[in-house]
C-alpha cells in the first residue's frame, strides 16, 4: 500500500460502477440473507451472517507498531491471531470512544479471518435480497467500494457491507 | 481377556522402524570406515532383536532373513570375515527387503515372503569368506529358544482374596475343574506379554483364567520375569488346552495341579513344597543382553484435532486470566489459591499442547544419507555428504510434506549436478562432490538449503532449451537475464539433462517441487553459477515454530526477541552514552556499539522518567552489531512463532505474535528489518 490515496480514488471510481449495475443476483427473488446490524457512528450496517465467525466484547488489544492507523491492532481468539480493523478509521468517520458498548465482530470469509470495532450491535434480522439497492453514492457516509447494497427498512436507511471486499483490499 | 493382537502390532511396527533406522545409520558408518567395527555390536543386536520380535509375531520370512543377516554378522563381528563393500551391499539390500516386509505388514497386507535370493547372497558371500569358520558359529542359532523342563518347582505366590475365594469355591462346588498352572516363558523371548496374550487365547478356548500372578496388567506389559502362574476353570478336559500351551513357541507349562479346597485360605501365599531344582532361568541359553528397546507410546492423531485442542487451551488461558481479574477484585485468599493452582497447570498444558505439533525435521533427514549412498553408487559418483540443522523443529504438517521435494532436490544434485571423479579431479575440484543439506530457523521461517559444488545450471543450455520446447521465443529468450532464464527450471515439463535417467529425469521434475513447496506457502529460489554449484534455498513459513526468544518491555507493551538475533544482554549506565551527531554509542568492551530506542523503534512516545540503568539487548543484523535500549528484561522463553495472517503480513519490524501466559498477544521483532 504505497499509495492509499490513490488507491482509495481508482476503488472509489470502481465502486461507482458497480453500483450502477444491478446486484448479481443467483438468489431467487424473494430470497432472504441474514445479516448481524450494527452501529458506526450513528449510522446503521449490516453484513451477512455468513461471514460473521462471532460477536465478542472488546477483547485486549496489542498495537502494531507500524500497521496502517485503521489496524487498531490484534487480538487473540482461541489461539488465533486476528487483526482488528478500526471502521471509524478506515472510513474516516468521527472519532470512537470505546465503551461497554463496543463490540468486536469476528469475521471469517474465506480463509480470511479479522474483527471490526463496532459502537454496538443491535440486532439480527432477515433481509429480502430483492430489497438491497445497490445504488449508493448519495447516501453513504463512507468509501463505496465496500458497499454492497441499502436497504430501507420502515423509516430507517441500513447499509449492507461486503466485507470480502474490504478484507481483499488489505491484503493489496 | 479382552486382548487384541493389533495392540503388539503397532509396538512391533513402530520398533522394527527403529531398527532398519538404526541398522541403515550403521551400516553407513561402517561403509565409511569399515576399519572401526564397534557398530558392528549395535547392528548385530538390532538385526537379533529385530529376528526376535519377528518370530515372536509370527512373520516367519522376516524372521528368516534377518537370521540370515545375523549369521553374516555374526561372522563380521568376530572377525571371521572381512568387512567388504560387497558384503555392506548385500545388507543394504537385505535392510531395504526388510523395509518392504514391514511397510506391508504396516498396511495390513501380507508381507513379501520370497527372500531366497537374499538369503543365497547372504549365504554365498559368507560360504566364500568363512569356510575356515564354518560349523563353529552357531551363534545365531539361538531362535530355538529353551525352557527348562524341570517340573514346576517353585514356591507359587498366589494369594487370594475373599472375592477369588467365593469365585473358586463357587466353581469346585459345581463340579469346575480348577487348576493352578505354572508357565513359564523364554527369558530372551521378545515381547512377553505376546505370549501371554497367546497362553489366554489358548486357554479361553475352553474355560476361564481367573487370577494371575503377577496380575492380568503386569503380564499385559511384560513384566514379569520367566514365568507366571494363575489359575483356571474349565469344565471336563485339561489335557487339550496344555497342549495348546505347549505348542506356543517360546512357552512352556512348568507345571499344573487341581487347587485344593483346602488351600483357600485369605491372604496367606500358598506355598507349595516340591523337589528341588534350579530356576529355569539360569538354564536358557542366554547368548545376548535383554536388547528390547523402551517401547514408546505413541498416539496418531488427526492434526485437526490439535489445532482444536491448541485453541481451545488458548481460550482457557484467556479466561483464567478473567477469573485472576475477578480474584483480584474479591481479594478472596482460597480462591487466589485455586487460581494460582489453575494457573499453573494452564500454563503447563499450554506448552505441552504447542509442542505436541513440533517435530524436528532429522525425521526426513534420517532417510537421505542412505539414499545418497545408493545412488552415488549407482551412478559412480563420490560424495561427501553433510547436514545441518537437524533439530530444527517444524510444524508436524510442513515435515510430512517435505520430504519429497528434498528427495528430489538431493537426487537432481547428484544426477545432474555432481560430476564423476575423474571429471572433478580435472575441474581442480575435491574427488568427492560435496553436497550440503541445512535446514535452520530465521525470522519466521524456516529455511532448508540444498548444494552442491557440481556442474551448476547452465544459462545458455536451459535457454536453448526453453526455445527447443517452445516455453519462449528467440527474441524474449535473448532478453531475458541469466538469472531469470534459470528460474525457467521450475517451469513445468522442463529438464536440461542431456540423458534422462530414470533418477532425476522424468519430466516432473523441479515444477513438482515447487508447486508442493507453494502449497506449503512457501518459497523456493536457486542460484547457480556454471561450473560452481548450485544452491537450492527453500523457505516454509512456520505458522507453529517454537524458538527462544529473548522477553523485553518498552512502556507497557511486551515484545519478543528471537535468541538467533541476540548476542547478549547487558546493563549500562545512562552516563556511559555518547551522543555523536545524533546517534547514541557506547562501548561495549572497547569496540563501538550504536544504540537504538526501542520505544523509537516501535512507535512509542518519548518518556521523561530517566533512569540511571539502562537494559540493551545486543542484537546483530548481518555482522552489525546495535544495542536495542528496553524498559526491562523479562529473560528468555520458549515461544511459539505465529503468523500474524495475510492482512499485516510484511510489516517492518515484525516477525510474528506469541501468545502470552495471560493470554494477550506479544509481538515477535524481527531484527533483521526494525532497523
Amino acid at each position: 500500500m504505497s499509495d492509499p490515496g490513490r488507491c482509495n480514488i481508482v476503488l472509489r471510481g470502481e465502486g461507482m460502477s458497480l453500483s450502477k449495475v444491478p446486484l448479481e443476483k443467483n438468489q431467487s427473488p424473494g430470497e432472504t440473507m441474514q445479516v448481524v446490524v450494527f452501529f458506526l457512528a450513528g449510522a446503521e450496517y449490516a453484513v451477512e451472517i455468513k461471514q460473521v465467525e462471532e460477536i465478542n466484547r472488546l477483547l485486549n488489544i496489542t498495537r502494531v507498531p507500524h500497521a496502517p492507523s485503521y489496524i487498531e491492532g490484534v487480538i487473540n481468539l482461541r489461539g488465533n491471531i486476528i487483526p482488528v480493523i478500526n471502521l471509524h478509521k478506515k472510513f474516516n468517520l468521527s472519532g470512537q470512544e470505546f465503551d461497554p458498548q463496543t463490540r468486536i465482530i469476528v469475521l471469517k470469509i474465506n480463509d480470511l479471518n479479522a474483527a471490526i470495532i463496532v459502537d454496538r450491535v443491535s440486532e439480527v434480522i432477515y433481509l429480502e435480497v430483492d430489497h438491497i439497492v445497490a445504488d449508493t453514492q448519495f447516501f453513504s457516509p463512507i468509501n463505496a467500494e465496500v458497499i454492497e447494497g441499502m436497504v430501507k427498512r420502515e423509516d430507517r436507511l441500513i447499509i449492507v457491507l461486503d466485507l470480502l471486499k474490504l478484507l481483499n483490499k488489505e491484503i493489496n | 481377556m479382552e486382548l487384541d493382537m493389533n495392540k503388539y502390532l503397532d509396538v512391533f511396527l513402530e520398533e522394527s522402524r527403529e531398527h532398519i533406522r538404526t541398522l541403515n545409520s550403521r551400516l553407513l558408518q561402517l561403509e565409511k570406515n569399515p576399519q572401526e567395527t564397534s557398530g558392528l555390536n549395535e547392528i548385530f543386536r538390532s538385526a537379533h532383536t529385530l529376528k526376535g520380535m519377528s518370530s515372536t509375531m509370527g512373520f516367519i520370512a522376516l524372521a528368516d532373513l534377518t537370521h540370515h543377516m545375523e549369521n553374516l554378522l555374526a561372522e563380521l563381528k568376530e572377525g571371521k570375515m572381512q568387512v567388504t563393500s560387497r558384503a555392506i551391499d548385500i545388507l543394504f539390500a537385505c535392510i531395504d527387503r526388510l523395509q518392504i516386509m514391514i511397510d506391508d505388514i504396516a498396511g495390513g497386507k501380507k508381507p513379501h515372503e520370497d527372500n531366497a535370493d537374499l538369503i543365497h547372497a547372504l549365504e554365498t558371500i559368507r560360504s566364500a569368506q568363512a569356510e575356515t569358520a564354518a560349523g563353529t558359529t552357531q551363534h545365531a542359532e539361538a531362535v530355538v529358544l529353551t525352557v527348562d523342563d524341570a517340573p514346576d518347582t517353585r514356591a507359587h505366590g498366589m494369594i487370594y482374596n475373599d472375592y477369588d475365594i467365593t469365585i473358586l469355591k463357587e466353581a469346585l462346588s459345581r463340579g469346575f475343574n480348577v487348576q493352578y498352572l505354572n508357565i513359564g516363558v523364554a527369558p530372551n523371548s521378545m515381547m512377553k506379554a505376546v505370549r501371554v496374550f497367546m497362553v489366554f487365547k489358548a486357554l479361553e478356548e475352553s474355560g476361564e483364567v481367573i487370577k494371575t500372578n503377577p496380575s492380568a496388567q503386569e503380564l499385559d506389559e511384560g513384566k514379569f520375569d520367566d514365568q507366571f502362574e494363575l489359575i483356571y476353570i474349565c469344565e471336563g478336559d485339561l489335557t487339550k488346552a496344555l497342549a495348546r500351551i505347549n505348542q506356543i513357541s517360546e512357552v512352556k507349562l512348568l507345571g499344573n495341579h487341581a487347587v485344593d479346597p483346602s488351600e483357600l485360605t485369605v491372604t496367606e501365599p500358598v506355598i507349595k513344597a516340591g523337589p528341588q531344582s534350579s530356576a529355569g532361568a539360569a538354564e536358557v541359553k542366554k547368548n545376548e543382553p535383554d536388547m528390547v528397546a523402551p517401547v514408546r507410546h505413541t498416539v496418531r492423531v488427526d492434526i485437526e484435532k490439535l489445532d482444536l485442542l491448541m485453541n481451545l487451551v488458548g481460550e482457557l488461558v484467556m479466561h483464567k486470566g478473567r477469573l485472576e481479574q475477578i480474584g483480584v477484585l474479591y481479594k478472596m485468599e482460597e480462591l487466589n489459591n485455586a487460581i494460582e493452582q489453575i494457573d499453573r497447570i494452564t500454563s503447563d498444558l499450554q506448552s505441552v499442547v504447542m509442542k505436541v505439533r513440533m517435530v524436528p525435521i532429522e525425521q526426513v533427514f534420517n532417510r537421505f544419507p542412505r539414499m545418497v549412498r545408493d545412488l552415488a553408487k549407482e551412478l559412480d559418483k563420490e560424495v561427501d555428504f553433510y547436514m545441518e540443522g537437524k533439530e530444527t523443529e517444524l510444524d508436524r504438517t510442513v515435515i510430512d510434506e517435505i520430504g519429497d521435494p528434498l528427495l528430489h532436490l538431493l537426487r537432481n544434485a547428484i544426477d545432474h549436478g555432481l560430476e564423476l571423479p575423474q571429471q572433478r579431479l580435472s575441474l581442480q575440484k575435491k574427488r568427492q562432490g560435496q553436497l550440503y543439506l541445512r535446514a535452520r530457523h530465521e525470522g519466521n521461517h524456516v529455511f532448508i538449503e540444498v548444494e552442491d559444488d557440481g556442474a551448476g545450471i547452465n544459462p545458455d543450455k536451459v535457454r536453448e532449451r526453453a526455445i527447443e520446447s517452445g516455453l519462449l521465443g528467440i527474441r524474449e529468450a535473448e532478453q531475458l537475464s541469466d538469472e531469470e532464464i534459470i528460474k525457467l527450471v521450475f517451469e513445468s515439463g522442463f529438464s536440461t539433462a542431456e540423458v534422462v535417467t530414470d533418477i532425476s529425469g522424468r519430466g516432473v521434475g523441479m515444477d513438482v517441487v515447487k508447486s508442493k513447496i507453494e502449497a506449503l506457502s512457501g518459497e523456493i529460489i536457486v542460484n547457480s553459477k556454471p561450473g560452481y554449484g548450485s544452491l537450492f534455498k527453500i523457505k516454509l513459513p512456520l505458522t507453529l515454530a517454537i524458538i527462544q526468544a529473548m522477553m523485553v518491555t518498552v512502556q507497557s507493551e511486551t515484545y519478543a526477541i528471537p535468541l538467533t538475533s541476540v548476542d547478549e544482554t547487558t546493563m549500562i549506565s545512562a552516563r556511559d552514552i555518547k551522543v555523536i551527531q545524533g546517534q547514541e554509542f557506547i562501548t561495549l568492551r572497547g569496540s563501538i556499539l550504536p544504540l537504538l530506542r526501542l520505544n523509537r523503534l516501535v512507535e512509542l512516545p518519548e518518556t521523561d522518567q530517566t533512569t540511571d540503568e539502562i537494559y540493551v539487548v545486543v542484537v546483530h543484523k548481518g555482522s552489525k552489531q546495535v544495542g536495542l535500549v528496553v524498559d526491562t528484561l523479562i529473560g528468555q522463553q520458549e515461544i511459539v512463532i505465529k503468523s500474524l495472517g495475510k492482512i499485516l503480513d510484511g510489516i517492518p519490524g515484525i516477525a510474528g505474535a506469541i501468545i502470552a501466559r495471560d493470554g494477550s498477544v506479544c509481538l515477535i521483532l524481527d531484527v533483521a528489518t526494525l532497523f
